[in-house]
């Protein structure tokens, strides 16, 4: 399977790339590790007529922190992110969802602004996204903007880049210390996209849930924040009917496409089930 | 479509070629170098048949663009060998441990398992397991192939291998 014809362009800066992308306009794509982009051009799903390669900008890869915020590179790869003991330490729910998409060769090349940024409703990286809070740095021809992960995603594959803007960084708040976290993702087989995965971050006080916020990944067309599921865990101490209710409320809002992972009943019957699981091992682990 | 001057180092040689830009590593490495040892599976990333090192990372070489490994240094299967043509750990390892019937994965799962006890020198089954997570198999159910990786990570690490009781 070969690709139809393109040119390539291999800026050393993000102006230069926005410029580029300015210029040419709908015909042009910013290639980042390209294992979404590659597969879909060979398969001609995709034919971009020149490719805007970003792996020539230094700036855009690495992670730091910055006051009370992560601050990751667009280009930062999953590889990356399971290396970097900063993550291990400060964020370890990212380090867990890293370690669970695909398979080893396409982390060394899968990057979080490419996960991020696609819309596809298959990635992890979203819905967590949406469950820490982040937000990401977009920069344009008319300047830099920060939008919140949760207002970021319209529809499948539709997000709220602009034409000619490129998302240059991810923002996460650094979490509380001793909070409790688990990404819980029921899939087919190692590679697979979820068939259902629930995000939990939370906190305790007093043997009880005081903070908690649930992302769902591949329940809908874009990423989920299940808040009602969310608040109905707080101030308890998970029992068994709270779980269930939990689930239910998340449930409520999941509408899952019927596919080779599944029909929508089921899909909706394991998503209730991820989040179950993801919050009774954050709960176990928070302090 | 006009085409591009690329040149790289594999398996320790600078090499040149003039590629289009569509042209897949894995297509530039086969056709142009006639490196046939990495192969093409399955097309869609998920096999990694053609699997190879680019600068420290395992890459599934259908996957990228000849143009953009411009200036890297790649190392595929016909440069695993030990330098005086002698097997290698992992190849002798998979002689050893029948780690292929086929052989038609071998070439990305030793290029693979090579990166792998390079980064991680005495893998757990487990880590082995998850190390080539990216590397189908579909003779041999895998069992030969993790004591292959196991036979070679004793011969590295200078320990007499033991295999696990089954």
């Amino acid at each position: 399977m070969i690709p139809g014809p393109f040119s390539y362009h291999r800026p050393a800066t993000v102006a230069d790339a926005i410029k580029l992308l300015s210029d040419l306009g709908d015909d042009a794509r910013p290639l980042a590790g390209g294992h979404s982009l590659v597969p879909m051009m060979k398969l001609r799903l995709a034919t971009p007529e020149h490719l805007i390669d970003l792996h020539g900008i230094d700036g855009l890869k690495g992670i730091r922190r910055d006051g009370a915020n992560i601050v990751i590179g667009a280009m930062t790869t999953q590889h990356d992110l399971l290396a970097s003991s900063e993550i291990a330490g400060s964020l370890p729910i990212l380090h867990e969802t890293a370690l669970l998409i695909a398979d080893p060769q396409v982390r060394y090349r899968g990057t979080l602004g490419g996960n991020v940024a696609n819309g596809d409703p298959g990635n992890d990286m979203p819905a967590l996204m949406l469950t820490l809070g982040a937000s990401y740095r977009l920069e344009g021809a008319s300047g830099v903007r920060d939008i919140a992960a949760s207002e970021f995603y319209q529809g499948a594959y539709f997000t709220a880049l602009e034409p000619g803007e490129i998302l240059t960084s991810i923002l996460i708040p650094v979490p509380a210390a001793g909070h409790g976290h688990a990404y819980e993702k029921l899939k087919r087989k190692v590679g697979d996209y979820a068939t259902a995965a629930a995000a939990v971050m939370l906190t305790k006080a007093n043997g009880k849930v005081a903070t908690c916020a649930i992302g769902l990944t591949n329940l809908s067309e874009t990423p989920l924040s299940a808040d009602a599921a969310a608040k109905l865990v707080i101030g308890t101490s998970l029992d068994d009917a709270t779980l269930k209710n939990a689930a239910a409320a998340a449930s409520a809002i999941m509408s899952p496409a019927a596919d080779a992972r599944g029909p929508v009943e089921y899909r909706k019957h394991v998503g209730g089930i991820m989040v179950m699981r993801a919050l009774q091992r954050a709960f176990a682990k928070a302090a | 479509m006009a085409k591009t001057h690329v040149t790289m180092k594999v398996n320790g040689a600078e090499v040149e070629g003039l590629v289009e830009p569509r042209t897949l590593l894995v297509h530039f490495i086969r056709e142009n170098l006639m490196l046939t040892g990495t192969h093409i599976g399955c097309e869609t990333t998920h096999c990694g048949a053609c699997t190879v090192d680019i600068d420290g990372m395992s890459v599934k070489s259908c996957t990228m663009f000849a143009v953009q490994a411009q200036g890297s240094d790649i190392t595929t299967i016909e440069g695993i060998a030990n330098a005086d043509g002698s097997l290698s750990a992992l190849q002798e390892g998979f002689r050893m441990m029948h780690g292929l019937q086929c052989g038609f994965c071998t070439p990305g799962m030793i290029v693979r398992a090579q990166r792998l006890l390079t980064e991680n020198p005495s893998p757990t089954e487990a880590e082995i397991r998850m190390g080539i997570a990216g590397n189908l198999c579909r003779c041999t159910g895998y069992q030969n192939i993790v004591k292959a990786i196991q036979y070679a990570a004793a011969k590295i690490n200078g320990v007499e291998f033991q295999e696990a009781a089954e």
